[in-house]
């Protein structure tokens, strides 16, 4: 080629070898973003697209309008079930780095996503989840034990083997079926939205995906929908900054926030700090009152950071730099609300490390129970006749048919 | 008992339905207000209100993924995709999420959205307005696949669709909304006035879907066919006084072999035939199923009719449409072979 291309190619700032540079993040000092009223109208609303909004200051203190004003008992509430997050991840991660399970994805640095956002919802909301949600399925009671099942395709596997690991779903927790195609659920959770509304009930939709999925055309037909139909439904952009090993930038974070995506639209979008569970309740909740009166959707892009590698299958040291969590200037959500915690004197290290021992045990009970029910190398097994069940409501002939031949197969016929 | 056209009975199942059981709701482009460019909905949403009767955007992936959510919070949504032609920007909803639901949560959630989308040619709409891609949706598990030929059997299939919990994709051949075709196009058009299939109950029935009927009987050439063909093939078999038995196929998936196995097994010989292009066809399935249950029943290799391996060509519709000639001329050719 003799001329020098004019495309805009993104690139990261920093890849492996070179110095964390988050240059390009626009923060916000904590406390500093307004809390309109929730019947303002989204042309008055376009600034918090831009902003970031922040309660827990550097100095461990919660600030400004945004403040949900936690009491102690709500603060070690969301303590609690972001550590359990953490510390079932890392237990998980090592099973499968073990062998005994075949994959898994962490939600490391994420956590107060899943945390706040369920705490800020009611409980007959229903929210349609990314992969990185798993703290949704917690908080909202399916054991630890059934997760883990899951994961091991056991004979109590929800899924009954049919699902990778980390697919999960609950109809009584109102947590929708886990894809693992993207951005997939997010007019799912818009059409949900409108019959809640056309049956006239107050419950509202949430969905999430992450920043690389926005470029997905469900994302934009969502959009198109909650938009038009007024869906009240929240719907969201968790910004971890990287999508396998391309960064926010390839999906068009460097133009404008995602949380402009809607605006366009008229959907209202609030940027928010991901790893302030402070901050990202009181907007969750902001979010759903604008919705459940009428308000229509709110599109919240949750700013964090992928603290590990996308899944088990990934090696971020090939594409990012191994310090790169550490300069994130977000910090890690867990420790933020401890120093907080700590700083209101409602926590104290000791108290961290009795519930973190305490969170531990529960995790090892859980994975000793989930063994009995199976593991990949030892029996109990599922019978492999019910892979041919729920693929219609009832069996059709051609099934029926399958399965017997299966069965005489495996019996050597 | 009334007399309908297809785009009647269509609109008198929604009707019906919609009368029936409050969780049935439309959703589509221009099917409110308007009431749909074949007016299958017209006067609905005047009736039902359009809470329930729903115009969309221009987002075929949109309707399909919204109605998706609408199922699982209890609703019954009707999707019409205005052409089937139309239908790919939604086709990783229809089998990633629609189809799989069921099956990836063990049965915890489903949705029973009836896809509804007029399909097939004859009507001078080139290669936009006028597919037949329903192989494409056959080779998916997980959803029913449907195709009426005849007024009766839409609106009997159309409320076995909506109050099925299972998807379906319902494909209705737009040549014979307004009257049976029989693939010659120099004759003059004919209504549902005298045919036996345009009489229609105002009120509920069903037709079951995963059940094939006999369109004609016959004693010496079963032809395997559905939609618009079926007519096309009964013709033919008039045409060149060949004694076929031409079975309509009705449901592709989950599709009724025992009907097709029997009437081979006492004809001897088999024509299978649809508009859609021949390669990887759902003819390829047909052909499949007649031959593992019929093979030492056959007197001839059993053969083949369908539209050219081409895209659908605007200028020469009728070189391209498996109409009277070629339909005949299949018919021979499996009447010849020894």
């Amino acid at each position: 080629m003799s001329k020098k291309s004019r495309l805009h190619i993104p690139a990261p700032n920093a890849r492996p070898g070179d110095k964390p540079d988050f240059s390009y993040l626009d923060l916000s000092p904590a406390g500093s973003v307004d809390k309109p009223a929730i019947d303002t109208r989204p042309r008055n609303l376009e600034h918090l697209a831009s902003g970031l909004v922040r309660v827990l200051d550097d100095d461990h203190s919660a600030k400004g309008p945004w403040n949900p004003n936690f009491d102690a008992t709500q603060l070690q509430v969301g303590l609690r079930w972001m550590l359990l997050n953490r510390v079932f991840d890392e237990r998980m991660w090592q099973i499968q780095r073990q062998g005994r399970i075949s994959f898994y994805m962490q939600a490391t640095g994420e956590e107060a996503v899943a945390i706040a956002q369920a705490m800020a919802l009611r409980p007959g909301d229903m929210c349609f989840p990314s992969y990185r949600s798993q703290g949704l399925f917690m908080y909202r009671g399916v054991k630890l034990v059934d997760m883990m099942c899951q994961c091991l395709s056991n004979t109590r596997d929800m899924c009954q083997g049919r699902q990778l690991p980390i697919m999960y779903h609950s109809k009584s927790g109102n947590v929708f079926s886990i894809s693992g195609n993207l951005g997939t659920q997010y007019p799912h959770a818009v059409g949900w939205a409108m019959a809640s509304a056309i049956k006239g009930e107050d419950h509202i939709a949430a969905s999430w995906v992450g920043d690389g999925s926005t470029a997905e055309s469900d994302f934009h037909h969502a959009l198109t929908f909650a938009a038009v139909y007024q869906a009240p439904v929240i719907l969201n952009v968790v910004n971890n900054q990287w999508a396998i090993s391309t960064f926010q930038g390839t999906a068009g974070g460097e133009q404008r926030p995602f949380a402009a995506r809607g605006l366009g639209l008229g959907i209202p979008g609030i940027r928010v700090d991901g790893n302030d569970l402070l901050a990202v309740y009181s907007v969750t909740l902001w979010a759903a009152e604008r919705a459940r009166r009428g308000g229509g959707p709110t599109l919240i892009e949750l700013v964090t950071y992928r603290g590990g590698p996308h899944s088990t299958s990934d090696d971020p040291s090939k594409y990012r730099p191994k310090d790169e969590w550490a300069a994130f200037p977000l910090g890690d959500p867990i420790e933020r609300l401890k120093q907080h915690m700590i700083a209101e004197g409602h926590w104290s290290d000791a108290k961290h490390e009795s519930l973190l021992d305490e969170l531990k045990t529960e995790v090892t009970a859980a994975w000793k129970e989930a063994q009995q029910y199976g593991t990949m190398t030892e029996g109990p097994w599922l019978d492999p006749g019910t892979m041919f069940e729920d693929v219609f409501a009832e069996m059709p002939r051609n099934l029926e048919s399958q399965r017997r031949r299966m069965y005489e197969i495996e019996r050597g016929e | 008992m009334a007399r309908m056209n297809m785009i009647e009975a269509i609109r008198s199942a929604h009707d019906v339905m919609m009368d029936k059981d409050p969780s049935v709701i439309v959703l589509g482009e221009d099917v409110g207000y308007f009431g749909g460019v074949f007016r299958c909905t017209d006067g609905l949403q005047r009736k039902f209100g359009e809470h329930r009767v729903i115009d969309a955007p221009i987002s075929e992936g949109g309707i399909i993924g919204a109605a998706i959510g609408m199922g699982v919070n209890g609703l019954r949504p009707i999707a019409e995709i205005q052409f089937a032609d139309y239908i790919y920007p939604g086709f990783d909803q229809i089998v990633s999420e629609l189809a799989r639901l069921r099956y990836r949560s063990s049965g915890e959630f489903f949705s029973p959205v009836t896809i509804r989308t007029p399909c097939g040619g004859g009507i001078r709409g080139g290669q936009t307005h006028s597919q037949s891609p329903e192989a494409i949706f056959t080779h998916v598990t997980g959803i029913k696949t449907v195709m009426p030929s005849n007024p009766y059997d839409a609106k009997g299939l159309l409320i076995s669709a909506i109050e099925s919990d299972d998807p379906v994709v319902f494909f209705e051949p737009k040549r014979i909304y307004n009257g049976p075709f029989d693939g010659d196009p120099e004759k003059p058009a004919v209504s549902w006035n005298s045919h036996p299939k345009g009489e229609v109950p105002e009120g509920y029935y069903t037709v079951p879907m995963g059940q094939a009927e006999i369109a004609q009987a016959g004693e010496e050439l079963t032809i395997v066919t559905y939609g618009t063909l079926v007519h096309v093939a009964i013709a033919a078999s008039k045409e060149t006084g060949v004694d076929c038995e031409v079975v309509d196929v009705r449901t592709m998936a989950p599709l009724d072999v025992q009907t097709l196995a029997d009437s081979v097994r006492k004809t001897g010989r088999c024509l299978v035939a649809h508009e859609a292009t021949r390669f990887g066809g759902f003819g390829a399935e047909l052909v499949a199923s007649v031959q593992k249950e019929c093979f030492y029943h056959l007197e001839a290799p059993i053969g083949r009719v369908a539209g050219w391996d081409t895209p659908y060509p605007h200028a020469f519709e009728w070189q391209y449409f498996p109409g009277l000639k070629r339909m005949s001329a299949g018919i021979r050719r499996v009447m010849e072979a020894e």
